[in-house]
């Protein structure tokens, strides 16, 4: 899977479950999402999203806020691991 | 456990020898637990704020404690400050939890002050001997403290307004600066918050409702409405979701759950006292409260190593954001608050029915009667189960290293 599948599939998850007070669609990919209103409720949320979208997990050390602070860290994270 | 155990492991210090410090940071701890436990039944009686304790407190340079020396405090390390809470939550509860609450705030001020309002601030804690409370929780955000209804609005000239109805601020009446949680402007969404400190002359507290509570009398923590005009280089520049993760939160759950294993020490020494007075009239034959007083040690030591632990493990995280910012942290300083406040409610239940009717009689040298209304609060302040959801909801993603 190429990374602008990979961001395309990601916006779909954050426009289901990361609350975004903007539309994840169109945010920036470098955008805060914290900043856009996703609570860490939220972003658990949305991580289960993206473990069943692309059958992942997320490795202990990449649950961080860093991890999920924009679209293209998401991207970044989700691609790392189906490299590993 | 002895008497002094609480105090014999405070790591090792800067630039003096670690005995020296060591028996420094006893000292004042233990000035500061001697007037505690003068006043502690007045406190309670009264519902009153425990001023000559603080005022103890203050008068040692323990407010500043953990203020860089450099800027006028003590220097203490999270070890230090929490041994010093153990100390005096074996004498009055509210007391130490005063000092808890406002330690959490000070090392919000020293670890993110980053304006130089700020910074003159956090010096002017330590040279005027300023107490700090907090505002962290609002009417309708559902005790979840990483949301707010409340915004700062500019008025012009570099200052800002913020009204806030607060369900509950500690000693709010008798703080010289609170710490407040709001939305960064009308337009941002709940969770993007800011926090700001508001000195007492720049506030105007209107209290709804008093506090006539079963214990932690003297915490005074009435509800209130707050308006506050302010400097807006009183404002942190850094998110308060950093601040929370990395300080409030931890260091609160770290403080609190010290001075909790205070007053858990302080049963369990109690009970201990009372079964080696009846084994005494008895030599030759184990009293049957002796079984109690071993099974109460089960608790205690499992208590007293899970709080020191997380205090160790805070200590070990302290440079390092990412480790702050990480899911095991949070959920480990989560279950350090429900462990540490069943654990007290417990520990001093059980330690009472060790001691018997003199434990639970209002007036004896040996009751624990203040203590066992006491115990209760830790499970109630934030409550458990709420703690116990957000974890709850990050394990549905933890692989479970810890």
């Amino acid at each position: 899977m190429d990374s602008t599948a990979i961001e395309t599939t990601v916006r779909e998850v954050l426009a289901e479950q990361g609350k975004l007070s903007e539309d994840a669609q169109s945010i920036a990919a470098d955008a805060d999402l914290y900043r856009a209103g996703m609570t860490s409720h939220a972003s658990v949320n949305v991580m289960l999203g993206l473990e069943d979208e692309f059958d992942i997990e997320f490795p202990e050390e990449r649950l961080t806020k860093a991890t999920f602070t924009s679209v293209q860290s998401i991207t970044d994270a989700v691609e790392a691991i189906q490299n590993d | 456990m002895t008497e002094t155990t609480v105090l014999t492991e405070t790591p090792a210090s800067r630039g003096e020898e670690p005995e020296d410090r060591a028996e420094r940071v006893a000292a004042r701890a233990e000035a500061v637990a001697r007037v505690a436990r003068e006043f502690a039944a007045a406190v309670d009686e009264e519902g009153r704020f425990p001023r000559e304790a603080i005022d103890e407190a203050r008068a040692q340079g323990l407010l500043a404690a953990p203020i860089a020396e450099t800027d006028g405090g003590l220097g203490y390390s999270i070890t230090e400050l929490c041994r010093m809470l153990e100390r005096v939550g074996r004498e009055c509860t509210s007391t130490a939890m005063i000092l808890a609450m406002h330690h959490s705030q000070v090392l919000c001020l020293t670890r993110h002050a980053d304006t130089d309002h700020l910074r003159d601030f956090t010096r002017r804690v330590a040279s005027e001997g300023l107490l700090l409370a907090s505002a962290t929780t609002e009417v309708n955000i559902g005790g979840n403290t990483r949301t707010s209804t409340c915004a700062v609005r500019p008025i012009g000239e570099g200052r800002v307004v913020l009204h806030k109805t607060c369900p509950v601020i500690s000693y709010g009446a008798y703080a010289d600066a609170i710490l407040v949680t709001a939305r960064r402007s009308e337009d941002a969404a709940s969770s993007d918050q800011v926090l700001l400190v508001v000195e007492a002359a720049d506030l105007q507290l209107e209290r709804q409702r008093g506090w006539d509570a079963l214990g932690m009398r003297g915490t005074c923590s009435e509800s209130f409405e707050l308006d506050a005009t302010t400097r807006a280089d009183a404002m942190f520049a850094t998110l308060f979701e950093t601040i929370s993760a990395q300080t409030m939160l931890p260091a609160a759950h770290c403080l609190w759950a010290s001075a909790w294993l205070g007053m858990a020490t302080q049963a369990g020494l109690t009970a201990r006292s009372v079964v080696q007075k009846a084994a005494r009239k008895t030599p030759g034959t184990t009293p049957p409260s002796a079984l109690r007083l071993a099974e109460l040690e089960v608790q205690l030591q499992s208590m007293t190593d899970v709080v020191r632990a997380s205090v160790a493990r805070y200590e070990a995280a302290w440079e390092d954001p990412a480790t702050c910012e990480s899911m095991q942290f949070a959920i480990a300083m989560n279950t350090l608050k429900v462990s540490g406040a069943e654990a007290v409610r417990r520990i001093v239940g059980d330690a009472l029915v060790i001691v018997g009717i003199t434990g639970f009689a209002n007036r004896s040298p040996v009751s624990l009667a203040r203590l066992y209304r006491d115990s209760i609060g830790p499970s109630l302040m934030v409550n458990n189960d709420r703690i116990l959801q957000h974890t709850a909801t990050m394990q549905l993603v933890s692989r479970g290293q810890r």
